[in-house]
């Protein structure tokens, strides 16, 4: 049996020795000294008396800035206080997220009247689950660009305008114009559609920047109507999924992965776990949590499905399939499909009509529908139609239509062919967008209207047929902006604004004031949806013929992809999400072209330690009949060898911002229309080393666990119900070689005194099984603890500040690293080791233990000698290199020469109207401390202190953090390990086979326990963890 | 010859005391003058006036206030038991129909609070306090000027002390020369030869003992300057409005609460806006109250201040009942009580659950016009508090926060004796990240 073998990146992989080596040094770039020395100012060969220059100078300096003066600080009270309002303490109202189509009932967190937290809203069918980008989304209503008042073209340039004018002008245009059409994003705003509807001679026309055209067709020819359904991945045992990044950005991934988490729980007394089965082109965030992978070219997926159709026994011809592994695994499948009877789930990412109409027959086959598949609860995220918006060009260009008004769509940007879009819309004659910054679109319209951010309006949408979701203010809008309704209704004629427009009509839908309040505070209302429809074949055969007689790849093939972070873009211009490493790829600010290991050696890139350490990655061009692109390339593993991958969402436009200029490369235009749909692949592409290279920010390799390999723990279902006790058994053994006396490890395996916790005492549980590294708990972070963001040059020199990372762990065969059996992702923060190894070595006493078990960081007393992080196991401690915050006394302090020149982005954060995201319970760091997770200590101190104000205990699940109340899956319990009855102790006491703290070992006795990864194969590979035990 | 010196020591010593007998008794006080006697039942009634009523009435009995003026009350009542009923509750007065009380009722907007724990006997007196007052039958004990008094006296004392040791140490120094130079007389006569002594400015035992001396103290300055720079003890900056604690909380036993009410609830304790000033304000119109000065003994017109609040709140005192809430602008006063931001501090925290007094940290707020920094407000000063204090923790006597009854531990050992009290510190009230994070 060959030996498995877990790894992080390839340099680790194929030269331990020299990663070990260049990893010996805790911050892995060289410190700037070299660079001071070789300064012409600093040329003199006395360094000894600059050392006393400089320490005299800058002691004085200090001395100086500190106490000059001090500050007359003013305290202003409201004029007149609102009744509910409570200077200093949050208010939680009950919202809805909306991007795209795609809403989320959430909770905003309001402070002194300013949102600063997204939460997911417990009671909604989410149960409280959120995303990276519904956390994210705060940060967006502060962001510095937005458009901050009406603007009409004039020329060239936008010359800012009142309401009164622009609308006057507006109307006077729609009068004469005829034709009037309303390109949009989805709308699923019940209130909305009616203002649409009733608005005189409106043609509405949606489009989705992904669009899922290809699914809704088929489902109409299937019998179903134009519609998209609820996938129950909770009620499927067998889960096939051919190329949908169904955990990631397909449809409803929080939904999705909240199913999917059901399935993929673990009861210990009776191992049991749903299967998945990934087919695709790429390695994708969710097929790196299956069990089984399977790769093919993107030009093979229809035939991939047909042959599953006709394995299942859905009188289909099978075509033929060379690849004999691909082949024997949709035999594979296809036997599990119907032995699962009824409890099967074939997705498919495709946006090929034909493809989905296959796939539907499969599921018709293996008994999906009604069990599975529900369509009276019809998600409502997608509904654009390819070609009716393709229709709509062909009728600008034609000069039929008079108006457009332009609401939440950006096709300038993220249409294939954005240009001849472009051009259309230039030669409309009344143009308005009601933009929300200056994108691609709107910079295109003559007239701008910018809309609300949700957090600033009022409004519902219908996510799924029967669950309706409102939308109140949490904030007066900040800038002179209008909701896009209230412009139709003015429009229109109408004397009501949306806000009195929305109030009446779900005041009438829903019976009167009082159902009305309680629907807002709730933040939904949920109905009984009916109909469905039933399953139709009539479609099936043509559709089957036509993939039969789809062309052949070239020699290479694109595969356009989402990030979770990015999207189709609409993140590209949030700070916090740029900065957010890639689940897979763990790399953030840019897109690049991830290639296989094959094409890699065939292209002659070697992956030797210098690939993996040092940021300059080989560029690629990559052509695809008349557009052509050049990124840097990364090499993944578990890629089908002729396929290149690359994300869209890049590339934007330069007046989007600081945040998104510059940042990575669009690949929109290598999409094309196939049919009537389209498709996000070119089948023909040929690839060319482009002889440079480019940087590339990367997260991944900056922690080395210095070859300890107890970090993480995992193994197949087969393995583990033959050995359920083999992780339990090891850590018996560490208690008989270390407590060999008394039996206990904790108190007997140390020299250090044993921390006495006489109250409650904190501790948390990652149930790594159902965690998928969706990110959300990265983001939640980084919003409740003020964790600055660096920008992609900090990234370069390793200086990213996260407090929470996702480790990812390749699992394969040592001797074919390719073969990818199974990635791991491992949420790795502060430990809150009772026995800290950073704890000793502070000579300053800024990082100590509390009574609660957690390890304090006083950033205040920090002078920054950063031993804690050198002698910390796990490498999450987090030092503030610059002054990313601007909370230093010195403003140089961000631009020093010595501490490089920092990104704009930096800056941006640091604008007094992106400050406001700041949770004012939160110490800003200034330069020179050391920072890292602190279980949220505001968020315990908080339940806490209202416990006591309430004279009773605390009680179990009132103190969440920020990463557990964010997690969609709950893979994240948090409590109070002193009592019994807590969640957290249930948890641990219900899995001792999986129970595992990473490095135990070490004696650091950590406060995070995790529980093992089971992937549901019936391999048997070596064990648990790879090396001590196998050898 | 020895009796030279004895004598000359003896001299020194009796003149030293012979001058501080004379000083202190030159400085002592006159005792203070007996205050004028009133009956004890005036003074109970100016008592209960003070803590029940004043906050509605105005003090000199003649001038209305949120409720009328109430001097010759007595008289405009007929019937004497009426008027007890009244003041008990005047809502149960006014809903049976006694036209005089329905008569009073319409006085003002506001309705009078009832005070149903009063006997006859207090409301006699709290009446015959008022037309003490009223008719100036009392004499006014002048508070101002008597606690002007003892302050200025205690100047006078310091600038005494001060010119006495001088002279006390004038005295010794001359008589030390004196000393000296008899010794050397002395010496002179009995024909032992005197070396000429090094000039003080050349001594090196001098010399090293100022140094060392100037190094220590002013080290010990310069480092407790270091210390407290940025901190703002004393601090009592002038405020857009000359707000007096002492007016409000004090004379007029306001809570602190009713204003401050936030400390309760959040971290901050909050200034009130201007609708709550104008709760009252919006009848409390002038200042009836004793001279109001400032901290540099200018006189503050009590009423002009007044004015400057209505003009925040865009109030026309002639036109009280059209007051438009919203045209009311914010009051930017000066913060006093200033924390590093790296510092967590919250209210409710201390004032609720740890049942802390405001003035255990803000002082006798009661007793300043402009509010002065009372605490250091420095680490130390906080933690030496957290060391100190006892946490509610009686659970057995079903007073304690419910809170702490997971602390089996301590609980146990107060049961066994081991422990009295459980401090702040002992549930670990002086960890860093209780207050920093």
């Amino acid at each position: 049996m060959s030996q498995k073998k877990y790894w992080q990146g390839f340099g680790q992989l194929n030269d331990p020795e020299s990663f070990n080596k260049k990893n010996r040094n805790e911050f892995q770039e060289d410190l700037p000294f070299g660079d001071f020395e070789s300064q012409e100012l600093l040329d003199t060969k006395s360094p000894r008396r600059d050392f006393l220059k400089y320490l005299g100078f800058s002691t004085a300096a200090a001395t100086m800035a500190a106490s000059c003066k001090t500050k007359v600080r003013h305290a202003i009270p409201f004029a007149i206080r609102p009744d509910n309002v409570v200077p200093g303490e949050a208010k939680f109202y009950a919202t809805t997220y909306i991007q795209d189509g795609y809403a989320v009932p959430v909770l905003a967190k309001v402070r002194e009247g300013r949102p600063i937290k997204i939460e997911g809203n417990d009671l909604s069918y989410t149960k409280g689950g959120t995303s990276a980008a519904v956390q994210a989304s705060v940060l967006d209503l502060y962001d510095t660009h937005r458009l901050r008042f009406p603007q009409i073209k004039k020329g060239d340039k936008f010359e800012e305008s009142t309401f009164e004018d622009i609308d006057k002008a507006i109307m006077a245009e729609l009068a004469s114009a005829g034709n009037v059409v309303l390109l949009s994003g989805t709308i699923n705003s019940p209130s909305t559609l009616e203002i649409i509807s009733k608005y005189p001679n409106l043609k509405h026309v949606q489009y989705d920047p992904v669009s899922y055209s290809g699914i809704l067709q088929a489902n109409e020819a299937s019998g179903f109507g134009r519609k998209l359904p609820s996938y129950k991945f909770d009620a499927a045992d067998v889960i096939v999924s051919l190329g949908a990044d169904f955990l990631g950005t397909w449809l409803d991934p929080i939904g999705q992965a909240a199913g999917y988490a059901k399935g993929r729980r673990i009861d210990e007394a009776s191992p049991k776990i749903s299967k998945h089965y990934q087919f695709e082109s790429y390695l994708s965030m969710t097929g790196s949590n299956a069990d089984e992978r399977f790769t093919h070219r993107p030009s093979q997926t229809g035939a991939v499905a047909l042959a599953l159709l006709a394995a299942v026994g859905g009188g289909a011809t099978a075509p033929d399939i060379a690849d004999a592994k691909l082949k024997a695994g949709i035999e594979k499948v296809a036997t599990e499909l119907k032995a699962a009877s009824g409890k099967g789930l074939v997705v498919c990412g495709s946006n090929d009509a034909n493809i989905q109409t296959v796939v539907n027959a499969i599921n018709n086959a293996i008994g999906a529908y009604g069990a599975t598949i529900d369509f009276a609860a019809a998600n409502n995220s997608r509904k654009g139609i390819d070609k009716e918006f393709a229709d709509l060009i062909a009728q600008m260009e034609g000069g039929q239509v008079g108006a457009i008004l332009i609401y939440g769509a950006n096709p300038a940007y993220d249409y294939f062919d954005a240009p001849k879009f472009a051009k259309a819309l230039k030669g409309v004659k009344t143009s308005v967008s009601f933009g929300y910054r200056l994108d691609e679109t709107t910079e295109l319209c003559k007239y701008i209207i910018p809309s609300h951010h949700f957090l600033e309006s009022w409004g519902d949408a219908e996510p799924k047929a029967g669950v309706v979701s409102f939308m109140q203010p949490t904030i007066h809008p900040l800038f002179k902006t209008r909701s896009f309704q209230s412009s139709l209704l003015k429009w229109s004629g109408s004397d009501k604004n949306y806000d009195a427009y929305f109030k009446e009509y779900w005041q009438g839908k829903l019976g009167g004031e009082s159902a009305y309040s309680k629907a807002l505070q709730n933040g939904f209302v949920e109905t009984t949806a009916g109909g469905g429809g039933s399953y139709s074949g009539g479609a099936l055969s043509a559709a089957a013929t036509a993939i039969a007689g789809y062309p052949a790849g070239g020699k290479d093939e694109l595969v356009l992809y989402q990030k979770i972070a990015i999207g189709s873009g609409s993140g590209a211009t949030n700070p916090w999400l740029q900065e957010l490493p890639d689940t897979v790829t763990k790399s953030n600010w840019g897109n690049c072209a991830l290639i296989s290991m094959k094409k890699a050696e065939e292209l002659g890139i070697k992956l030797d330690i210098d690939y993996e350490y040092y940021p300059d990655k080989p560029v690629i061009k990559v052509q695809s009949g008349n557009n052509s692109i050049e990124l840097p390339i990364l090499v993944m593993p578990g890629m089908n060898a002729n396929t290149i991958a690359i994300a869209v969402g890049y590339g934007r436009g330069d007046k989007l911002g600081r945040t998104a200029a510059g940042v990575g490369k669009n690949v929109f235009p290598f999409a094309s229309l196939s049919g009537d749909t389209i498709s996000y692949e070119a089948i023909n592409v040929t690839v060319t080393d482009a002889k440079r290279k480019e940087k590339v920010a990367q997260t991944q390799i900056h922690n080395s666990y210095e070859d300890r390999v107890e970090v993480l723990r995992e193994t197949t279902l087969a393995y583990f119900k033959k050995n359920p006790n083999e992780v339990k058994e090891w850590r018996q053994e560490l208690v008989n070689k270390y407590a060999k006396k008394t039996g206990d490890f904790r108190k007997e395996g140390t020299l250090y005194g044993v921390h006495d916790q006489p109250g409650l005492k904190w501790g948390m549980n990652i149930d790594m099984n159902v965690c998928n590294g969706c990110n959300a708990c990265v983001v939640a972070c980084h919003a409740e603890n003020n964790v600055p963001v660096v920008g992609k040059a900090e990234v370069l020199r390793y200086h990213d500040m996260h407090w929470l990372r996702i480790d990812r762990y390749f699992i394969s065969d040592e001797k074919n690293p390719d073969d990818v059996k199974g990635v791991v992702f491992m949420p790795m923060m502060c430990q809150h080791c009772d026995n800290a190894p950073c704890e000793n070595v502070c000579p300053v006493a800024a990082t100590t233990h509390s009574e609660e078990g957690i390890n304090q960081m006083a950033y205040n007393r920090c002078i920054g000698t950063r031993y804690c992080a050198n002698n910390c196991p796990y490498k999450v401690r987090r030092f503030n290199w610059a002054d990313y915050t601007g909370a230093d006394s010195f403003p140089n302090n961000q631009n020093q020469k010595v501490v490089g020149k920092l990104d704009p982005v930096v800056h941006q954060m640091n604008d007094p109207v992106s400050r406001m995201v700041l949770n004012p319970d939160v110490t800003v760091r200034s330069r020179g401390v050391m920072e890292k997770c602190s279980f949220c200590i505001q968020r315990t101190q908080h339940a806490k202190l209202q416990a006591k104000k309430e004279n009773r205990p605390l009680r179990d699940g009132e103190a969440k953090t920020a990463c557990q109340q964010a997690c969609p899956t709950d893979a994240i319990v948090f409590g109070n390990l002193h009592d019994n009855e807590s969640h957290i102790n249930k948890v641990r006491f219900d899995n001792p086979q999986r129970l595992f703290y990473s490095l135990e070992q070490l004696h650091v006795l950590p406060n995070v326990s995790y529980l093992a990864k089971i992937r549901n194969t019936e391999e048997m590979p070596g064990g648990t963890e790879h090396s001590e035990h196998g050898g | 010859m020895t009796n030279y010196k004895y004598i000359l020591n003896r001299l020194t010593l009796i003149m030293i005391t012979l001058f501080a007998v004379t000083v202190s008794a030159s400085i002592a006080q006159d005792s203070t003058k007996a205050a004028g006697g009133n009956s004890a039942g005036i003074e109970e009634g100016k008592q209960l006036f003070t803590s029940k009523c004043q906050a509605c009435h105005s003090g000199d009995m003649k001038s209305n206030s949120i409720g009328p003026a109430l001097g010759g009350i007595e008289a405009q009542w007929d019937d004497k038991g009426k008027l007890h009923e009244w003041i008990r509750n005047n809502i149960a007065l006014t809903a049976s129909g006694y036209p005089k009380a329905v008569e009073v009722s319409k006085l003002t907007p506001v309705v009078m609070t009832p005070f149903e724990d009063l006997t006859d006997a207090q409301i006699d007196n709290i009446l015959a306090y008022i037309d003490a007052k009223f008719t100036g039958k009392l004499d006014q004990p002048a508070p101002a000027a008597g606690a002007a008094k003892p302050a200025t006296s205690e100047s006078q004392n310091n600038w005494i002390f001060a010119i006495v040791t001088l002279v006390l140490a004038l005295i010794a120094i001359t008589l030390m020369f004196v000393n000296r130079r008899l010794k050397r007389l002395a010496n002179d006569v009995e024909g032992i030869p005197t070396v000429e002594p090094l000039p003080f400015f050349r001594n090196k035992v001098y010399l090293a003992t100022i140094g060392i001396i100037l190094f220590t103290v002013s080290g010990y300055y310069f480092s407790k300057a270091m210390i407290n720079m940025n901190r703002q003890i004393h601090y009592e900056p002038l405020q857009p409005i000359f707000y007096s604690h002492k007016v409000h909380a004090g004379i007029n036993q306001i809570n602190c609460l009713y204003c401050h009410g936030n400390a309760w609830e959040s971290k901050t304790a909050a200034i009130p806006s201007v609708n709550v000033c104008m709760n009252c304000h919006k009848t409390i119109q002038k200042y009836n109250g004793e001279q109001l000065t400032d901290a540099s003994g200018a006189m503050v017109d009590g009423t002009a201040e007044i004015q400057k609040l209505f003009k925040y709140a865009g109030f026309d005192p002639q036109n009280p009942n059209n007051w438009d809430e919203s045209k009311a602008k914010p009051i930017e006063w000066v913060k006093i009580h200033n924390l590093p931001d790296h510092v967590y501090f919250n209210h409710s925290q201390h004032v609720r659950v740890g049942n802390v007094q405001c003035q255990t940290c803000h002082g006798e707020v009661t007793a300043m016009n402009e509010v002065t920094q009372f605490a250091e407000l420095s680490m130390g000063w906080c933690v030496n508090c957290h060391r100190q204090t006892a946490v509610n923790f009686n659970k057995d006597a079903g007073s304690g926060n419910q809170f702490y009854s997971i602390y089996e531990k301590f609980h146990n050992d107060i049961k066994s004796g081991k422990m009295d009290s459980v401090t702040v510190k002992d549930i670990g009230g002086i960890e860093c990240q209780k207050c920093h994070y």
